[in-house]
């Protein structure tokens, strides 16, 4: 619980005069995911502790190295919770890593992604200069959305300071159903009951069952079953813990796993390995040994993108190669904010 | 590069007659004239010519040769913002995205509807009903305002509190850019590499490229939506009874408040049932599965009653349902017979200031004496004060901006925005010089740079030039001055 904006700002400020790049590095959860950065670390978790918290306004404004834990217990007191239920992978992840890496967990699909909690933010850009976008409100369109473009920009625009997110109400209660179908099957099942006011959180299928999480009061998820079928897994959330914190045994490997975002009914993509499909099939783990190259082509002719997530060979770009129009406004974009490159450079591209 | 002072008109004419039917170029001044303004009907200029194109490549041909000729482009949808986004220069090209308004591929499976910008609003929820699926964002103004304007303006509506803005319902955009080129943002997954464009993009006012189709998420249609309305003697209580239904986990599909000069012109206008003696009244939409609304519905009626709600009304029906929301849908025009003119504000406030703010804008109003209608997207903290005024009377559109002005900075003192949905456009291009600072400003500036370096798209909005904050500044301290005084008014 600390205020170490000062102490960042300088440091941010003295590496711009030496023109030596930083890796800024919360809790390091995280330091798998995105290409390695060779730079002089800046250390930026120290700088903690929630600033201002109203249940009743639904907005939650914490210093960027708070850990998710933290957060989460604060919340829980008052009823409410992320609503993008992120990913951690780590004991001390931080809200600041998190909103840098966009990472959500299964009610993505269903609440929304990190980017649509992020309300407004505290940064300093690649000039070494504090800025303040967005608010604490939620609904602000005075300037361009730089709030926003910092989740998922890991960190090559700016250094996260604080941060802005709404919040939501946690349901009253949540279960899970299970059905024995294969997967071009539960594709079909997920699209027909997304298309009819459901009170679904989460579907997923781990290439045997499909499962949907139900939120809301009881007699709403009764009935909800009651339409549905399948079986009660009982009311242990257990399950969509171990998916979204990858500790579940499909992700218990050491070949290359890969994060395939396509638009969520796509049928099964010819691609040896196997699948875990989450967020309602919109989100598709694949452990595969196949070239990248392949990869990549058949995600796109799906219309989607594949990242490398995790255990990659070193020289493999994790993210998708952007087509070249797109290139340029995001090198031109990372030039409006860092035109030095002294921010996490090469983490996302090796050109931002 | 320099930007060219003269235009050659001739030579553009000449151009863009090569790839546009003459019914879709109008340079004569009286073809011109309907559209020297947007909604904010009080600034008006003609353009130098208007273009009408209706395919994606006559917008990149249009917008080539106007960056061949170095000429600004001003992208307009149906002209019904509020701000002034979509205003003319006489030395720019406006751009009618109006009749590319084909409604391209509806995916029920996918929840997805591409279409073109031009499509209006109202008309997504009506070509997909038959799926069983709605566009959620639903401005007040939806019947005539455009997808591609609301994109551009990041537009909410009474049902965003649960459901979301513009930003949280669009997947993917395809743009042209300055240089004419046809780029693809976002994509029909949940997410795409890269930085996030989508969200730059939304809410851009016009300044970063031309939208020229959308592809937005649809969702199920609720089983079932209940609106109850509750009166209150006082605007405090009102506004308490909106934090503890919030505070008690309900986000109800709507929450809005209206104060006692807004529910007598909604109720002399539709008759929608409002009690005209209440000093404020909520109305809360709950929608969801039919049990989850049952018991919401007790539950709100009983938090009402602990908040010293003076009047509950549970809707019947659906009929009595419409029948309560369309006071509300119609408050602007129902303020607007009360009075020869209105001017809608719309600033954000932290909900917990509201009482304070009201009674500072009620002061203010007494001290420019000119009335103030509030409507109220009290869920989210959007407030619309709408100042009465007559435009006829010398001095008092005047009068009224620089109230404008007041209530607007308030709304920073409260730790809110200047514009929560209507966009910066020319109106609050000077408060802008009030929420951010010199550099956050230059980082603006910068941005649009990336995009657009020779500043030809829709130039001199939504981020004002650090000479003009300067010469703000100055006017703020000296006071007197017209907000505008480069700009003919009416
Ligand atoms: C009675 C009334 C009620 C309203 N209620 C609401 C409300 O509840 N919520 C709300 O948010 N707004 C509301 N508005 C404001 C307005 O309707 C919205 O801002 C709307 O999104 C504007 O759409 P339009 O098609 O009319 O855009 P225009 O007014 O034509 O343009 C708006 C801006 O968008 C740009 N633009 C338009 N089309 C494109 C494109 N294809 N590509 C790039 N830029 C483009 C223009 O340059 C301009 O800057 C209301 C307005 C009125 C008159």
């Amino acid at each position: 619980m600390a205020d170490l904006a000062n102490d960042i700002h300088a440091q941010v400020q003295d590496a711009l005069q030496r023109q030596q790049p930083l890796a800024i590095q919360g809790s390091n959860s995280k330091s798998f995911y995105g290409n390695p950065c060779e730079a002089q670390v800046l250390e930026v978790s120290g700088h903690s502790g929630i600033l201002h918290y109203e249940p009743a306004e639904l907005v939650l404004t914490a210093r960027a190295g708070t850990s998710l834990q933290t957060i989460h217990q604060c919340l829980h007191v008052h009823g409410q919770m992320l609503g993008f239920e992120p990913p951690a992978f780590g004991e001390q992840a931080t809200l600041g890593g998190t909103i840098a890496c966009n990472l959500s967990g299964p009610r993505r699909p269903y609440a929304g992604a990190a980017r649509d909690f992020v309300l407004g933010c505290r940064i300093i850009n690649g000039h070494g200069q504090i800025m303040q976008f967005g608010g604490e409100v939620m609904k602000n369109v005075a300037g361009y959305d730089v709030s926003r473009l910092m989740a998922g920009a890991m960190g090559t625009l700016g250094v996260l300071l604080d941060i802005s997110i709404r919040v939501i109400p946690r349901p009253q209660q949540e279960f899970t159903i299970r059905k024995e179908v294969d997967t071009d099957k539960a594709l079909q099942v997920i699209a027909r009951w997304s298309q009819r006011p459901m009170p679904i959180s989460a579907a997923c299928h781990d290439g045997n069952h499909l499962y949907f999480r139900l939120s809301g009061n009881e007699s709403a998820l009764k009935s909800a079953h009651n339409k549905m079928g399948g079986d009660l897994v009982g009311e242990d959330g257990d399950m969509w813990v171990r998916l979204r914190e990858h500790t579940h045994t499909f992700f218990d490997v050491d070949r290359p796993l890969w994060r395939l975002s396509v638009p969520p009914n796509t049928p099964m993509l010819a691609v040896d390995g196997k699948t875990f499909l989450d967020w309602g099939g919109a989100q598709r783990w694949l452990v595969s040994t196949s070239s990248a190259d392949s990869i990549r082509r058949i995600t796109t002719r799906a219309g989607g993108h594949a990242t490398l997530y995790r255990n990659g060979p070193r020289q493999e770009d994790a993210f998708q190669p952007l087509p070249a129009p797109m290139l340029q406004i995001q090198q031109q974009l990372k030039q409006a904010f860092d035109p030095q490159h002294i921010l996490n450079p090469g983490r996302m591209y090796k050109a931002l | 590069m320099r930007v060219q002072n003269s235009i050659d008109k001739k030579q553009l004419l000449d151009r863009l007659s090569r790839i546009l039917d003459s019914d879709s170029i109008l340079h004569e001044a009286e073809d011109l004239r309907p559209y020297e303004c947007d909604g904010l009907s009080a600034y008006r200029r003609l353009p130098l010519v208007v273009t009408l194109p209706e395919t994606i490549d006559q917008v990149q041909t249009i917008v080539r040769i106007c960056h061949e000729q170095r000429i600004p482009v001003i992208a307009r949808g149906a002209g019904t913002g509020l701000s002034g986004g979509a205003l003319p220069r006489e030395d720019a090209v406006l751009l009618s995205l109006a009749r590319l308004n084909k409604i391209i591929a509806v995916d029920p499976q996918q929840r997805l509807a591409s279409v073109q910008p031009g499509v209006r609003n109202l008309a997504i929820s009506e070509a997909v009903a038959e799926h069983g699926l709605y566009y959620a964002p639903d401005p007040s103004s939806q019947i005539a305002c455009t997808i591609g304007g609301n994109v551009a303006e990041n537009s909410g509506g009474v049902h965003c509190l649960k459901y979301g803005l513009t930003v949280h319902n669009i997947s993917r955009l395809k743009i042209v850019t300055i240089d004419g080129e046809l780029l693809t943002i976002g994509s029909h997954a949940l997410d795409s590499p890269g930085y996030d464009l989508l969200a730059l993009m939304t809410g851009s006012e016009g300044m970063l490229g031309i939208i020229v189709e959308i592809t937005v998420k649809l969702l199920p249609i609720p089983e079932r939506a209940q609106v109850i309305m509750a009166a209150f003697d006082d605007v405090e209580q009102a506004g308490h009874a909106v934090g503890n239904i919030i505070a008690d986990g309900i986000i109800p599909a709507g929450l809005e408040m209206m104060d006692n000069p807004a529910i007598r012109a909604a109720e002399d206008f539709v008759h929608a049932g409002y009690p005209v003696d209440a000093a404020a009244i909520l109305l809360c939409e709950l929608d969801g599965t039919n049990e989850e609304v049952s018991e919401q519905v007790m539950r709100v009626r009983s938090l009402l009653t602990n908040n010293a709600a003076t009047q509950i009304t549970t809707a019947a029906n659906e009929a009595e349902r419409q029948k309560l929301w369309k006071g509300r849908k119609a408050a602007f025009p129902a303020v607007g017979r009360i009075a020869p003119d209105y001017y809608c504000m719309d600033g954000t406030i932290p909900r917990s200031k509201l009482a304070w703010v009201l009674r500072r804008i009620s002061e203010l109003s007494d001290e420019y004496q000119l009335p103030v209608a509030n409507v109220f997207h009290a869920g989210d903290g959007n407030l619309h004060p709408l100042i009465l005024y007559d435009a006829n009377k010398p001095g008092e559109l005047e009068n009224t901006e620089t109230l404008g002005g007041r209530i607007l900075e308030l709304c920073i003192e409260a730790g809110g925005t200047i514009t929560g949905e209507h966009g910066v456009g020319i109106e609050k291009i000077d408060q802008m010089c009030i929420q951010f600072d010199e550099q956050e400003l230059q980082q603006f500036h910068a941005i649009k740079a990336a995009f657009d370096p020779l500043s030809l798209l829709n130039p001199g909005k939504a981020v004002p030039t650090l000479h003009r904050c300067a010469e703000f500044g100055a006017m703020h301290v000296h006071g007197g001055q017209l907000p505008h005084p480069e700009l003919e008014r009416f």
